[in-house]
This record gives structure tokens, sequence and C-alpha cells, in this order.
């Protein structure tokens, strides 16, 4: 379904120009949940925004091919790309704070994929948006459909936007360390969900993360990156259990463990 | 102490607005003399309960044409406000949104037009268009067009990389409906003070063309026009000027009192 062949990512709004995604490939089927997992600056971001097909084109140069269901994400035309965007790939930002526009009503937003792209009349999309926030296990949706996003906590606001990204049922949903800002009960609420939604829509995830712990939860493939470059990829059973490389066994070792005092 | 102040502002521009605009809107369809009505008998006739403002030159209702006048000028200012803002929003949401070549080339432009004092640029284009009531409000609304434009543009620079924008794009909205959809209504709120300030300015700057003789033409009574007739009475007349004035004042401060409080409230 997703297949990203060669790709580099160039900066060139300074003086010299800065490589930040060095030979990506990868490759997903529908219903695939792929994590890439790496520290901060790895290029994680960077390659989701360009497979999302958010990156502006002005200062920065990409090669290589994102094909999504044999259209080239990199090369297409605009209108075509837009298409997409929402329709069929969607993305969950990683503060959910800031993600809601903070005049406009959750329902209001929510609807705004289906307003962009389907032919729903209004009491359709009520309907349906109705039903997207339900789906996400939010309590009471014809109240939360009239509140405004500061009524909201983070945990709830995180639910609205996956549910805003699923309303069109979209056949990937990038997740761009979309827990780092909520606290750890909430976290686990949230993986739940997507292993949830994964499972009744077969919706492919391709999860971003730093928390190896989350990424073993949820991944049935990991890809490793460090400065831009793919360290290490494969199933998540074998990454975590014989990592290869000395940078993948450094990330592991670096998960918190629980060890008993009296065993030590 | 401080709350009771903020409220205060805003209850005396209220009252003074509410009085004024009811006075105007009274004088679209009553006063209480022909506005135009020459009279040589009350020439320089003084206040009393006929001629509450007393008479000018021509022996016409003070009173009368100030009603006029104002609404004349409030109008004039509203059209002025209109254009400055409608163009301004849109070219600042344009430039503002896209950056790049197109946002340096109209903003030096704006920066240009700008460089130059108000009145002497709506005076330019004055002496190309021919004066009028229409004229002014071109003039006036081309003048106005560079202050909001920066003021928009501002706002659509901070938020166009903000999350939810970044978001809308990515739900596949198109760049015209992220602009007027997604971030004008944020942008509102500034735009909104602009407005009122914008409004003052308008008002000010009709009753100097006017005064300089270049704005309403006669007998179209016109505020800043009043006053500059009433300046060659000054002495046989006071009444004339002071109650042109007053108004002006009035009509001025209301606004800006009323815009002082919405900014703290």
């Amino acid at each position: 379904m997703l297949d990203v062949i060669d790709l580099n990512i160039e900066f060139h709004d300074h003086l010299i120009p800065e490589t930040v995604v060095f030979d990506f490939d990868m490759h997903m089927d529908a219903g695939d949940i792929v994590g890439i997992v790496g520290e901060s600056g790895s290029g994680k971001t960077m390659t989701a925004l360009a497979i999302a097909g958010l990156l502006s084109r002005h200062d920065m140069q990409k090669r290589g091919k994102i094909i999504f269901e044999e259209t080239d994400l990199l090369n297409c035309e605009r209108a075509k790309l837009r298409s997409i965007q929402g329709n069929e790939i969607s993305m969950v930002f990683q503060e959910p704070m800031t993600s809601l526009n903070p005049v406009k009503k959750i329902g209001w937003q929510v609807e705004e994929s289906l307003r962009i792209h389907k032919d729903f009349s209004k009491e359709e999309r009520y309907e349906k948006t109705i039903k997207a926030l339900a789906d996400v296990e939010l309590d009471a949706p014809e109240k939360l459909y009239h509140k405004y996003p500061y009524e909201l906590s983070g945990g709830m606001r995180q639910r609205v936007m996956i549910a805003a990204a699923l309303i069109c049922n979209p056949k990937l949903i990038i997740a761009d360390e979309i827990t780092t800002a909520l606290d750890v009960t909430v976290q686990a609420q949230i993986i739940e969900l997507l292993k949830k939604v994964n499972k009744r829509n077969g919706t492919a995830i391709l999860f971003i993360s730093h928390d190896l712990s989350l990424v073993k939860q949820i991944c049935s493939r990991v890809i490793v990156m460090y400065q831009g470059n793919i360290v290490e990829q494969g199933d998540a059973e074998m990454i975590f259990h014989h990592p290869q490389e000395e940078y993948t066994q450094k990330l592991i070792a670096a998960i918190p463990k629980i060890i008993r005092k009296s065993k030590v | 102490m401080r709350r009771w102040n903020k409220d205060f502002n805003f209850y005396i521009g209220f009252v003074i607005t509410g009085v004024v605009l009811l006075l105007v809107f009274l004088g679209i369809f009553y006063t209480p003399y022909d506005a135009e009505a020459m009279s040589a008998a009350d020439k320089f006739a003084g206040i009393s309960l006929h001629h509450l403002m007393g008479c000018d030159n021509f022996g016409r209702d003070i009173f009368s044409r100030i009603l006029k006048g104002s609404g004349t000028t409030l109008f004039i200012a509203l059209c002025t406000v209109l254009i400055g803002v409608g163009i301004g929003t849109i070219i600042g949401a344009i430039t503002g949104y896209y950056g790049g070549w197109l946002d340096e080339v109209l903003m030096r432009f704006n920066d240009s037009v700008l460089a130059f004092p108000s009145i002497l640029v709506a005076l330019v284009f004055i002496s190309i268009l021919g004066s009028g009531k229409y004229h002014v409000i071109i003039a006036l609304g081309i003048v106005f067009i560079p202050s909001f434009a920066r003021i928009v543009r501002g706002e659509f620079m901070h938020y166009r990389n903000l999350d939810y924008v970044q978001n809308a794009k990515l739900m596949g909205a198109g760049d015209i409906r992220i602009m007027f959809v997604h971030i004008l209504p944020n942008a509102w709120p500034v735009i909104a003070s602009a407005i009122i300030i914008g409004f003052n300015n308008a008002v000010l700057a009709e009753a100097s063309m006017s005064f300089l003789g270049i704005g309403v033409q006669p007998p179209d009574p016109s505020l800043g026009r009043m006053l500059s007739e009433a300046q060659s009475y000054l002495f046989r007349a006071p009444w004339y000027a002071f109650f042109s004035g007053l108004t002006i004042v009035l009509m001025i401060l209301g606004f800006a009192l009323l815009s002082e409080g919405m900014k703290r409230k």
C-alpha cells in the first residue's frame, strides 16, 4: 500500500545544505502497524511529514519516491495530493493542546474532513461525527459536539484528534508522538484505542515515538533511526530480543525496568 | 477600583456613542428645519428655543445641519473603513500566509504608501479623481488599505505555522479555506480593534479634508466643512464653531472610550 523508496530530505534554508533524512526505505501493507523509533533529531518526524505531504515545497529538496496506492506523493499535483490528505492518509500530532482551533467547536473540527472530501448533508455529517466521537470512547458525544477545545482535557483532545483523523475512514494514519504529552494512564488508553481501530477498520498505523516500551506494545514491525539513517529494521520481536546493531542495543538498554529490591 | 475604572470608560463611551448614533439616525428621518433652507431673517440668530444651536451666516439651523452633517461624516467613515478592511484583509492574508517574493513586493509598496502623510496621499487621489462625497470615500479607502494589510499580515504570519493550521492542511483543506475559515476567526479580535481605531481616523480625515475644502461639496453639510465655514465668523457667531467642533470631539471620544473599554474587558 505504501512504499517509500530512497527518500532524501535536504534543507536549503542555510548557506550549507543540510540533509536530515538519508536513503529512507520502507514498505507498509494495509492493516500494518509499523513503528519508527529514534532519538530527537533522528529524522522520524521529517519522514512522517514527507509521507503526509506536509513539507512545504520551497526551501527544501526531496529526492526519492513515496508511492501510496500507485500515486507518487512527492511528485503529484497539489490537487491530487489534497484529495488524498485527510481522506486516505491522515495524521495526529504530538501536542493535543495546540492542534485544535480554539475558536471553533469540537463538532465542526471533527467534521472538517467530511466537509472537504465527501458530499454529505448537514444531518449526515452530524450523525457521522457523533458516531466517530463515540468510537473513540468519548462520553456524551452530543454534548461534546457543541463544546470548545478549552473545555476539554488533554486526553480528551487527543481522542478528538483521533476521531477527526478517522472520520473519512483513511487507509493510513500517521501518529507522530501522539502520547508524549499525555500521562501514563491516558497513554495506555490511547494505545488500546489505536489497536482497536486497527482491528476494526483495518487502518494501517505508522507509529512514531521515542518511547520503545510503547512501540513494543503496539507495533508488528519497527524501524530504528539515528541521525537521518535507518539503523535497523525488522520484526518487533526480533528487534527487541535480538538487536543486531549497537545503537539499538543501547536504546533497548535505556528502557526503564522495574526491579525488586530483594533481588538486587 | 480598577474594575470600576475600566467599566467607567466603557459606559461613558457607550453612552456618548449611543447618543451620537441615535441623533444621526434621527437626522436621517427628521430634522427640525430643512438643513439647506436659508432664511435672511435668522442670519446669525443666537441660541434660542427655536434654534437650539443658533443659525449660521445664511440663516440655516445649525442643529439640523449637525444632524445631517454627522450622518454624512459617519457614512464616509464607515465606507472608508469597509474598503480599507476588505481589501486590506485580503492583501494581508495573502502576503502573511504565503510569504515569499509576493510578500516582499506588496509590503515594500505598502511601506512606501505608509511613508507619506495620509492626508497628502488622499489629496493626490482627490486631485486625480475630483472632489465630492464618493471620491472622498475612494481616496480615503485606498489610503486606509496599507495599515490594515500590515496588521492582518502580522496575524497571519503568526497563525500559519500553528499546529491546528497545519492540521487543517493535512485534512486537505485548500489555501483559501485555511485563510478565511480557519485563521481569520482567530485574528478577528485584533482586526476588530483596528477597525474602531481606523474608524476614528476616518472621521478625522474626512473632517480635515472637508475643512480644507476638498471633501464634501456644498450644499451637503459635513462637520469639517461647517467648522471651516465657521472660522470666518468666530467672533460674530462663536456657537457655530463651538457646536461643530464639539460634535467631532464627542464622536471621536465616544468610539475611543468604547474601544478602550472593550480592549480591557
